[in-house]
């Protein structure tokens, strides 16, 4: 049976607009110890599952189980199994990361002496020993993430939620934030992670649910996911802007299905990729357009999302911060 | 507790010795001392929450004391009670504009996601405006010492004073955290503050007597619930001079009917901003 799980769960809003559906009939089932990757579009409804499985929000209908305990009925229990770390469960930035570590700790109910003394663990396994009598507000936002996750850590949870743990990070810190989450994974935590970041899911999960609307629109592991949306990819770059158009034309032709502009990229989906390079640039050459490059490549989750859903994953993925 | 569900190896046993009531005492205690903490890190909340009733008492010692006359007594026994009530209203206030921003900060939903009591979250919020409006008032007392305030009725009768004062405030800071988990943002709290209780603090008798004021604004000062606490604490200090007081009820029985005003909205305040801290989650 699934660790995590939740079926028809439904949410809806009211808006100025009319009513938005934030959940709409969503089922998700996670299986123990593996990492399981939200990703959608924003608006899609990644941060209202999580505050569901969280127990932070009730939803209008449908069922969910967290770590063998019903999310409605037993809450307090559910809550006594997860961490949670993320865009909308932060630290306090005018304390110290040892203050929030303890602080969770008591409030997890662990005794002050143990709550100490996992402080004093997490400050040395998050490499936050230094600087752990400073407050947190003086520091970069990948140590406070850091003990955001540490945060989420104190009890060892069997579940861990992460709604976009590593938003707004640089390359490093985003590394080093991984390495703990496959470490948790390891471990056996069934981590269940929200992300705007495709390259972050296609790293850290087993598998990746694409939700779309309020609904689970695809599910697998990211090769499955990738492969679901056909073959291999011709692409272009062009030197101006301007030819695009034809360019797309030209595509089209030797491929299958509408061709993709996205400023000077121009890309098309193809049966046989090299046959279909090695003809379109014959075609793009007689035609006397300049290009920068064209290529061959395998498909990304970024042609995931466009595929199944119509646009692209990073549209306007800064207003669920908001 | 079972463990089903829970991998033995590595989650971190609960301590077993708990029990429900405990935990709530822990809980309110983390979250009380989190808040103090945090206190202490605003220089700024502070320094106001100390400067202004220090500010208060000299501006109007000094500036009004020689043009208002109070029968029987001078103005500035006469507006120490005032300046006490408005500072420890205002004070409460914190904890509404520290609910709005923990609730814009995400560390509400942090707390929400953790095995501990809602209520321990409001508590601990109330509590610790309690304890800063301590602190102001005792700065206040010294203050008011200074520029020749004496109490007048004994010294029971003013730690009575003391007390009406602080539990007003502990109840108001109710309807605050109340307000503060129902607005949108920190920002608009703090200007609905400001529009709603400083009329309401000076269209009393906080500093001057009310039968000095235009009859419309005089019936809103004597039925005004702040003019109740002024009125009482000042007849608990023996500040009262030879003033008759107004002949409306509240007026002429300012201890009871501040002591039915608190009541009543610890009654009603804390259950709703438990219930609002709850809204929506599971």
């Amino acid at each position: 049976m699934a660790f995590v799980s939740a079926h028809g769960l439904t949410k809806t809003y009211r808006a100025k607009s009319g009513p938005v559906h934030a959940l709409d009939g969503l089922d998700i089932e996670i299986e123990q110890g593996t990492v399981r990757g939200l990703l959608g579009p924003n608006g899609a409804g990644k941060t209202t599952t999580v505050k569901v499985l969280s127990t932070l929000l009730r939803p209008d209908g449908g069922q969910a189980f967290v770590a063998g305990v019903d999310v409605l009925a037993d809450p307090a229990e559910v809550r006594r199994r997860i961490g949670a770390s993320g865009q909308y469960a932060a630290v306090d930035e005018r304390l110290t990361a040892r203050e929030n570590l303890l602080m969770v700790g008591r409030l997890y109910h662990l005794g002050s002496r143990r709550s100490r003394e996992r402080a004093e663990e997490l400050l040395h396994a998050f490499d936050l020993v230094e600087a752990a009598d400073r407050p947190l507000k003086g520091f970069s936002g990948g140590m406070r993430r850091r003990v955001d996750l540490a945060g989420a850590l104190v009890i060892n949870p069997p579940v861990l939620f992460l709604d976009e743990p590593t938003t707004g990070l640089d390359p490093q810190a985003r590394l080093g934030l991984w390495d703990v989450i496959r470490e948790r994974a390891a471990e056996g935590t069934t981590v269940l992670l929200t992300t705007q970041y495709l390259e972050e899911a296609d790293q850290l999960a087993d598998q990746i649910s694409v939700i779309d609307r309020g609904k689970v629109i695809a599910e697998g592991t990211a090769d499955e996911l990738k492969a679901s949306v056909g073959g291999r990819r011709v692409q272009v770059t062009l030197v101006n802007e301007s030819d695009a158009p034809r360019v797309a034309g030209i595509l089209e032709r030797h491929g299958r299905g509408p061709a993709d502009v996205s400023g000077r990229g121009v890309t098309v989906q193809v049966e046989n990729a090299t046959l279909a390079l090695r003809s379109a640039l014959a075609e793009i050459d007689d035609a006397g357009i300049d290009i920068h490059e064209a290529g061959v490549r395998r498909p990304t989750l970024d042609d995931v999302f466009l595929t199944l859903t119509g646009h692209g994953a990073v549209d306007d993925d800064m207003e669920a911060a908001q | 507790m079972t463990t089903t569900g829970m991998n033995p190896d590595t989650t971190i046993a609960l301590d077993p010795g708990r029990t429900a009531v405990r935990d709530w005492f822990t809980d309110v205690h983390a979250v009380t001392m989190r808040n103090l903490t945090r206190l202490k890190r605003s220089p700024d909340v502070i320094g106001f929450a100390l400067l202004q009733p220090i500010m208060f008492v000299l501006l109007f010692s000094q500036v009004y004391g020689g043009a208002i006359r109070v029968e029987g007594s001078n103005y500035t026994e006469f507006l120490m009670a005032g300046i006490f009530a408005q500072t420890v209203i205002f004070g409460s206030t914190i904890s509404g504009s520290y609910m709005a921003e923990d609730i814009r900060d995400g560390i509400i939903d942090r707390f929400r996601s953790l095995p501990m009591a809602p209520s321990a979250v409001l508590v601990a919020r109330s509590l610790s405006d309690f304890i800063l409006n301590i602190v102001s008032i005792t700065v206040m007392l010294c203050t008011g010492f200074l520029v020749g305030w004496r109490f007048r009725e004994g010294v029971l009768d003013f730690v009575l004073g003391l007390l009406l004062l602080l539990v007003f405030a502990w109840a108001f800071s109710w309807v605050m955290i109340f307000i503060g988990l129902s607005v949108k943002s920190p920002e608009t709290l703090n200007q609905a503050v400001f529009i709603i209780l400083f009329p309401l603090t000076f269209i009393s008798n906080a500093f001057v007597p009310s039968d000095t004021l235009p009859t419309v604004l005089r019936v809103i000062a004597e039925w005004n619930p702040i003019s109740a606490l002024v009125q009482a604490v000042r007849k608990l200090f023996g500040n009262l001079g030879d003033m008759p007081a107004p002949e409306v009820w509240p007026m002429q029985h300012p201890v009871p009917t501040v002591l039915v005003g608190i009541a009543v909205v610890l009654l009603v305040f804390p259950p709703l901003a438990v219930r609002k801290f709850r809204r929506k989650q599971v």
